[in-house]
């Protein structure tokens, strides 16, 4: 059987993110794990995710807002390293995300004497996003394409494919990996180098460049 | 070459190619700002690069100015001190005035914004005439430019009644915001790299600027660019130059910043800081006029070191300013200087004058560091901050509030 003549053209998308405050803020811990109870979903995965298309230094000392907001304004670096620890990936959905976090905070609360609180001026403002995906009308047939294409997508296109396509696909996994299993087993050991770049502690440009190098070494004596 | 490929050579094709991806799904879309000025404050300088730039790209992007009389000026300066916490309490009569100054802009420019699919109102000044626009058929924003987190409330209760009715609200950081019963979005502002007062300057021109005001560049300069405002602490800025001056007794402080001649307070600050420095031939307090963009450029680029030792800030773009030119920015533990400066990255955070000595003393020392720090403030900005990524989030607003406030819209 001819498996690739059953497989669709990778469709190359875009993204573009736009932050929205949700109006809720808190100012110290017991509010931050009360709000976290209830936050819409979409703010979890924000402060998870978001800022990577959105402000953000290439260096990041913490990769989530709360533990960010934990060292920075409640000025508790035990929580700030628990909270950093983090990794959104390990989990199935974000449901399973906001109880690891509410019982980091709930266990770091049961350890202190008082409350942690912030100045009123360095409140955690929980803010949600919209996603705007749009079709750029590229198409890939042949798997050897996306190691041209990928130097040039945009980082919403990266941010779509590979962070955004693990909330989206059935396995939990990026786009290109989904895409590549369609040929079978031709590509396992290309799916198995894919799987070994980290999402997370990263940028979005670095990605882009880490994926181009890896499609161009893996393509470039084929 | 358009503007889109000038700004492609700073940001980046990439950067471009996804601004003209996006707005391909708004082609055609008639889409107006409206402001109280056409020249003079930083609404007016965005909107002249926003709009050119929506209009490249195939938007029907007009811009409109509403007028009004000296006495709505004064009512909506008021009312925008108050809005950003001043206890001011405007007469009765003046709100009349600013209602009835809408309603006449409204006569002139109703069928326009009416037939409009998305209008964007700048600020406090416009905002009721949403009320005089009864059949609008598109959406509109309000765009507000300014820390409104804590109103003065008489006044915030008053002006509140004509901002609910909006589709939705833009801030600039999600700390300035208040509730309303719409969305609020976040997008904060930008600079232009291609603007006099951010382009690339030849060194001879840094220098003779420099040479001008007699500054020599050959020696330590640390500078601040501010108007002369107690919030933005100039005083404390010539502490933090005499405590380094102990150690670095070459350094020079250039502190400048515009004319004040409708802020009386602003007058009285600039009188206090030029009796601070009296004594001091190294500090040179320069109080420019209006159209200086290419001087204070200059400034920041002969700089060492840029502070912003504010108290109280805004977004601070000065601080975007001199990162973008390379400069690691000393800056106050205050508002939008936290989304900017990343402690011991851009630059550092600091909260009295001895920190502030402490850390210009630290750098002066590590040349290294001040250009490690320098270069990794500039990307941040490249990444951020310029106009490019204010004009994608303005793209992506437009699509998003096309389509209703979902969490996610998949087009095409």
């Amino acid at each position: 059987m001819n498996s690739e003549q059953t497989i669709y053209p990778f469709a190359v998308k875009d993204c573009a993110l736009i932050a929205i405050a949700t109006g809720i803020h808190v100012q110290n811990l017991r509010e931050l794990k009360d709000k976290l109870l209830t936050i819409h979903p979409g703010s979890i995965y924000y402060h998870f995710w978001g800022s990577l298309l959105n402000p953000r230094f290439e260096e990041p000392e913490f990769n989530n807002d709360f533990a960010a907001w934990t060292y920075h304004a409640l000025h508790d670096p035990i929580l700030a390293e628990r909270l950093a620890v983090i990794d959104p990936t390990e989990f199935a959905d974000i449901e399973d995300l906001r109880q690891e976090l509410i019982d980091v905070i709930e266990e770091r609360l049961y350890e202190i004497e008082y409350v942690p609180w912030s100045k009123p001026d360095q409140q955690f403002h929980f803010i949600r996003s919209q996603i705007v995906v749009f079709d750029t009308h590229k198409r890939i047939t042949e798997p050897k394409e996306l190691a041209k294409i990928l130097p040039s997508l945009s980082t919403g296109s990266i941010f779509y494919h590979f962070i955004d396509a693990r909330r989206r696909t059935k396995e939990k996994i990026d786009d290109f990996r989904a895409w590549l299993k369609g040929f079978g087993d031709t590509y396992a050991d290309l799916c198995s180098l894919i799987a070994a770049i980290d999402p997370y502690f990263t940028t979005l440009a670095e990605l882009r460049q880490k994926l181009s190098q890896l499609f161009e070494l893996y393509f470039g004596g084929k | 070459m358009g503007v889109l490929e000038r700004y492609a050579e700073v940001a980046g094709p990439d950067v471009i190619e996804h601004l003209r991806q996006l707005a391909a799904l708004l082609k055609g879309m008639k889409v107006i700002h409206v402001n109280s000025t056409r020249k003079g404050g930083g609404v007016a300088e965005i909107l002249q690069k926003l709009v050119p730039l929506m209009q490249e790209l195939g938007i029907d992007a007009k811009w409109e100015i509403i007028t009004g009389k000296e006495e709505f000026f004064k009512c909506t300066k008021s009312m925008h001190n108050a809005l950003q916490g001043n206890p001011i309490n405007i007469p009765e009569p003046w709100f009349r005035i600013y209602e009835k100054t809408n309603e006449e802009n409204a006569e002139r420019l109703c069928s326009e914004l009416e037939n409009a699919d998305m209008v964007f109102i700048h600020d406090p000044q416009p905002v009721p005439l949403l009320k005089f626009c009864q059949n609008r058929k598109g959406k509109w924003i309000w765009r507000c430019h300014i820390d409104i987190s804590r109103p003065y409330r008489p006044v915030w209760k008053y002006f509140k009644n004509f901002v609910t009715d909006y589709d939705a609200s833009i801030f600039s950081i999600a700390d300035f915001a208040q509730p309303l019963p719409h969305p609020l979005y976040i997008i904060p502002p930008s600079i232009d790299p291609l603007s006099e007062k951010n382009i690339e300057l030849e060194k001879e021109e840094v220098f003779s600027v420099y040479k001008k005001f007699g500054i020599d560049p050959e020696l330590p300069v640390i500078v601040q660019i501010s108007r002369f405002d107690r919030f933005k602490d100039p005083l404390g800025v010539i502490q933090a130059y005499r405590l380094t001056k102990k150690f670095i007794p070459h350094l020079q402080l250039v502190l400048a910043g515009g004319g004040a001649t409708d802020d009386p307070e602003g007058e009285m600050v600039l009188s206090e800081v030029q009796a601070a420095a009296a004594d001091d031939p190294n500090i040179h307090v320069l109080s420019l006029p209006p159209e200086s963009d290419r001087v204070i450029n200059a400034l920041q680029r002969g700089a060492d070191i840029v502070l912003q030792k504010s108290i109280k800030e805004g977004f601070g773009l000065t601080v975007t300013e001199a990162m973008w030119k390379g400069k690691p920015v000393i800056g106050g533990n205050t508002g939008g200087i936290r989304l900017q400066v990343i402690n011991h990255h851009t630059g550092f955070l600091v909260d009295t004058p001895e920190g502030a000595a402490l850390r210009i003393r630290y750098l002066l020392r590590h040349r290294d560091q001040l250009y490690t720090m320098g270069e990794k403030a500039k990307e941040f900005v490249r990444e951020n901050f310029l106009i490019t990524r204010h004009l994608r989030d303005y793209l992506t607003l437009m699509v998003a509030i096309s389509y209703g406030v979902k969490e996610r819209i998949e087009l095409g």
